[in-house]
């Protein structure tokens, strides 16, 4: 049984590597492809509009999907690693400034899903998570989206992506910490502190190598299933405002000398809601055409932080007054980091 | 009598889990009844904070994901 065992490890591994260097191979060949697939076997004119809206489509489409794959399955993988219980746990009791940090840093890892947003809320209050750190909790795990991090970082390279990583942390601690100052534990709904909780979930399972892979394939499934006809309709908006819109046409409305842009952006951006899988390619687009980095990180992060759905479902648990500042701290902590961005660069 | 309840406020995953669950408890045959718990006080008093949640006699078998068909099974004898 052991050899066996041994064995069929041995063959995982092997398989594992063996498509990790198939994925790397295609996914070097994609831009040759897209330019033979435009320009030869389509015979599209070179420099046309239609032609470089095809290559962008072409290109960026199957790029998209393998990141998106790549990445998902990694997660998948690292968030067998973490569960809310633990997170919980190592944020009870924790004072506020690290409390929030660590708070900030855990919603980028720990699994999260907007229909868990109150039962998680009312768990971490209730156990002694104080009110603020919940918070910067409730704010890194939906605007520090990995799917966003990978995409930015093989759209845009690691700068765009570091920048994206720091300044949603960034707002998720000074956003948490603020509200944590205000003292608003009195606007949360009455029933959530009567609430009992404690630690009676299942314990965390101990999973084995094999269980991780398992569940880092289901994320793949689940994920991809789902967003990726979103980055589909993503690419082909990309592409059309790619191979139309003239040079330089967002930089008079989107562009660094617009102030008013970024808190257009942030306006428009909050009560949307879209997949960051979804958003991305869009900004590709607009950031081709010459609109300014901080607007555009602005409307990201306001439309995959911040949404309509998301305060309906947080109303169950806040009150009015806290909703709004909730909302408020976090919209004007985007629209200062797109403003900040716009002037330093 | 199994009595299984689904807690979820109805997200996509909860439907997926009752499903998952009805198909495992009538593959083992014994009797059963199951029923979705959305309210959330309700749900709060099982101490989860994942969903969707598999409840079986009372107890909280799993959290946070939809199993498959055989895990379910498992899960609920």
């Amino acid at each position: 049984m052991s050899r066996q065992h041994q064995f069929s490890t041995l063959a995982r591994a092997a398989a594992g590597l063996a498509a990790l260097a198939a994925w790397w191979l295609v996914y070097r060949r994609l831009e040759a492809f897209a330019g033979w697939a435009t320009y030869s076997l389509l015979r599209l004119p070179e420099g046309s509009h239609v032609g470089s809206t095809v290559e962008f489509f072409v290109h960026e489409t199957p790029k998209v999907l393998l990141l998106l794959v790549l990445v998902v399955f990694g997660v998948g993988i690292v968030r067998t690693f973490f569960t809310p219980e633990r997170t919980r746990a190592l944020l009870q009791g924790r004072r506020e400034s690290v409390g929030n940090v660590l708070a900030a840093l855990l919603g980028v890892v720990t699994p999260f899903c907007s229909c868990s947003a109150v039962p998680l809320f009312i768990g971490f209050v209730t156990a002694g998570v104080p009110l603020g750190v919940t918070f910067s909790f409730l704010i890194s795990a939906p605007m520090v989206n990995e799917i966003a991090l990978v995409l930015l970082f093989g759209l845009f390279g690691w700068k765009v992506a570091g920048l994206y990583l720091g300044t949603g942390l960034v707002i998720a601690i000074a956003a948490g910490w603020i509200i944590g100052r205000l003292k608003l534990e009195r606007h949360v709904e009455d029933w959530v502190y009567a609430t009992k909780t404690g630690a009676a979930a299942p314990e965390a399972e101990a999973l084995d190598l094999a269980a991780r892979v398992a569940a880092g394939r289901e994320a793949v499934r689940d994920i991809v299933g789902r967003v990726w006809l979103y980055v589909v309709l993503g690419i082909a908006v990309g592409a059309g405002i790619h191979g139309y819109v003239p040079e330089n046409f967002m930089a008079s409305i989107m562009g660094k000398g617009a102030w008013w842009s970024v808190p257009l952006a942030v306006l428009i951006g909050v009560p949307m809601y879209s997949n960051a899988a979804g958003i991305i390619p869009v900004v590709q687009a607009l950031l081709g055409k010459g609109a300014a980095l901080g607007t555009v990180l602005a409307f990201m992060m306001s439309v995959i932080g911040l949404s309509l759905p998301e305060a309906i479902i947080l109303r169950k648990v806040l009150k009015l007054p806290l909703l709004l500042v909730f909302f408020g701290v976090v919209a004007a902590g985007i629209m200062a980091v797109g403003l900040l961005f716009n002037w330093l660069l | 009598m199994k009595k299984i309840q689904i807690l979820g406020t109805g997200c996509a995953k909860c439907q997926k889990l009752a499903a998952v669950a009805d198909e495992a408890a009538k593959a083992l045959g014994a009797p059963y009844e199951l029923k979705k718990v959305t309210d959330m006080k309700e749900i709060m008093s099982f101490k989860v904070m994942s969903m969707p949640a598999l409840v079986v006699d009372g107890q909280v078998r799993l959290s946070g994901r939809v199993p498959t068909v055989e895990e379910a099974k498992q899960l609920i004898t």
